[in-house]
């Protein structure tokens, strides 16, 4: 411990280049989020387990169109995997990285701010892709669901997929503000997601719910991507199922869009890279 | 204790790496620090010495960047902390004081990533075995012991190869033979012409290691010195007891010397009990953090004591008599 032998100062005395930092930010946080086998295995087996449940309860009970449940649920299921892998996520683990001292550390060092953040997307975007490869790859093995059959439902699949990511990750950072510690952060971030997910039509097709938990399901994002993804799984003529009778593709777009505004304007004015304790 | 110099061309040796002057900072009603001046120079090893709460923490803080002042000026490395950009950071090292971040990493992942932030870090191996983490290198920091956790936080402070390195209270928790080895790394790389800024309760410690010591109590510097001269440590009043007719005696005096002379001429030989006590550097400390008296003194050489020190300083009492 005594011996210090320094390396003579280099010449360049240039910061490592910001993109370089942002992708080891990302490498780091892959690898922790596969080390902490709580979170995989509740976070990112729920919906798996939720499609299996649902699958083994309502197995082949038909919807209609010659469809049954399960191949209606896997696409609302997906909204459900991207939401826990990127929304919940986030909003648990920023919590505990401002309390854990991460933050701070971070803002001492001389990291560039974004590749915290850059770093936090990569591991949301490669842990919701498995998710989702897992969730469709259940449902096509095991009930059936087929995967979209034209090249336009495909590329209406990836764009909703993008954009939920995109909107989830800002509403990820907006809510890490909420919760007074990390140890209510699960509670505080699950809470309201879940009661989103039974009025959003995820677990229950949407033109059960009586009209009034319609209204507030629409307000939120969650709704319109239970749509998106179904219009890009199911045929057309189970867009009957939507109060509208329609995908509303233009809608979904403009919805999404301006929940990616309010989620951005809320990280942009909220967000604290110290805690509570630190003022 | 090998020590390769690490060449600072174009840099005096005496220049002020850190200058401060008024600096305040409230927190509510409480006022943390109230108006303190100081430079800290090249190569120096500074300590801020004082009780828990005395505004060690707060002043350090504003000094990295991390935390606004209310009041006062400030210049680190020639910046102002509170706008400096990422480049001023590279040039600092943080020894966090109480992180559990990391825990699901190894030693070694951890020390190489945050090497990657650094435009000339130190070998991450090398700044393993430096702490003395080698043995643990691919233990995952969950497992480490407090101690060796804490020297983690000292190796991800050094290894971005900083000139100036803010340690805070960094061996609370280490025992007393990781103290001894933290000393040595301080001194170490204090010889290499690092910078470093030390916040610490440990008397003992700021004696060790620094070539001075700002003494702060309420948010103020109450004394500045060397360690040998702090609180006029030198020029210091003996104490000197004896007995005389049963009547203890006690005389606080410039010259020790020449009383003993006298009295030994009095008592023609032999003073009963005679004892000289010259102030221990904790005896001043006392005195300066307004402590001396408390039924908790012995605290300050060692545990955490939440309060601050009260105002009830004794007066030392010079020829008092007692039957």
């Amino acid at each position: 411990m005594s011996t210090v032998t320094s390396r003579p100062a280099l010449g360049s005395k240039r910061l490592p280049p910001a993109w370089r930092i942002a992708l080891s930010r990302g490498r780091l946080e892959i690898k922790v989020f596969f080390r902490e086998r709580d979170a995989v295995v509740f976070g990112f087996a729920l919906p798996i387990v939720f499609v299996a449940l649902f699958g083994a309860i309502f197995g082949n009970e038909p919807i209609g169109h010659g469809y049954t449940y399960v191949q209606v649920l896997v696409p609302s299921m997906l909204v459900m995997g991207v939401a826990s892998s990127s929304l919940v996520n986030l909003g648990i683990w920023i919590t505990s990285d401002r309390e854990d001292g991460t933050l701070r550390r971070l803002y001492l060092s001389p990291m560039p701010r974004m590749a915290y953040f850059v770093g936090k997307i990569i591991m949301m975007v490669v842990v919701g892709a498995l998710e989702t490869v897992l969730l469709v790859g259940v449902g096509v093995l095991a009930y059936g669901v087929e995967l979209p059959p034209t090249g336009e439902k495909w590329l209406i699949g990836i764009g909703m997929m993008l954009l939920s990511f995109a909107v989830f990750g800002v509403l990820g950072v907006a809510v890490s503000s909420l919760p007074r510690s990390a140890r209510s952060a699960p509670a505080v971030i699950n809470f309201p997601v879940l009661v989103l997910y039974f009025v959003s039509g995820v677990f229950l097709p949407y033109n059960q719910l009586p009209g009034w938990l319609q209204q507030i399901g629409a307000v939120f994002p969650l709704k319109w991507m239970v749509q998106g993804f179904q219009s890009a799984f199911l045929p057309d003529d189970l867009a009957l199922s939507w109060p509208t009778h329609e995908w509303e593709h233009g809608r979904i777009v403009l919805v999404l869009l301006a929940w990616l505004v309010i989620g951005l304007v809320i990280c942009l004015t909220t967000f604290r890279w110290k805690d509570r304790r630190h003022g | 204790m090998t020590v390769t110099q690490r060449a600072r061309t174009g840099r005096a040796t005496t220049d002020a790496v850190i200058e401060v002057s008024g600096l305040r900072k409230r927190y509510g009603d409480v006022t943390a620090v109230d108006g303190i001046d100081f430079d800290v120079r090249r190569g120096e090893v500074f300590a801020i010495l004082g009780p828990n709460g005395a505004g060690k923490t707060t002043t350090v803080e504003i000094l990295e960047g991390y935390r606004k002042r209310d009041a006062g000026e400030v210049r680190v490395l020639g910046e102002d902390p509170a706008n400096a950009g990422l480049a001023w950071r590279a040039r600092i090292g943080v020894v966090l004081q109480d992180a559990t971040d990391v825990v699901e990493l190894t030693v070694q992942e951890v020390v190489e990533h945050f090497a990657g932030y650094y435009p000339n870090p130190r070998d991450p191996e090398e700044v393993c075995s430096l702490v003395g983490l080698d043995e643990v290198r691919r233990t995952r920091v969950r497992k480490l012991s407090g101690g060796q956790r804490r020297r983690l936080d000292v190796a991800l402070g050094m290894v971005g190869n900083p000139e100036l390195l803010f340690l805070d209270e960094p061996t609370t928790g280490f025992d007393p033979k990781a103290r001894r080895q933290f000393w040595d790394l301080v001194r170490a790389l204090s010889a290499e012409g690092t910078t470093v800024v030390l916040t610490t309760h440990y008397l003992d410690e700021a004696e060790a290691l620094a070539n001075r010591i700002a003494v702060i109590a309420r948010g103020r510097i109450v004394a500045l010195d060397r360690p040998g001269d702090l609180g006029g440590r030198r020029q210091g009043l003996a104490t000197v007891h004896w007995l005389d007719d049963g009547v203890e005696r006690v005389v606080e005096t410039a010259e020790p010397t020449r009383l003993v002379t006298e009295l030994a001429a009095r008592f023609g030989g032999e003073v009963p009990q005679l004892s000289v006590h010259r102030p221990t550097l904790e005896d001043i400390y006392l005195d300066l953090i307004g402590r001396r008296g408390d039924a908790d003194v012995a605290e300050v050489a060692g545990r955490d004591n939440g309060s601050l020190g009260g105002d009830a300083a004794t007066e030392r009492v010079v020829e008092e008599e007692t039957a």
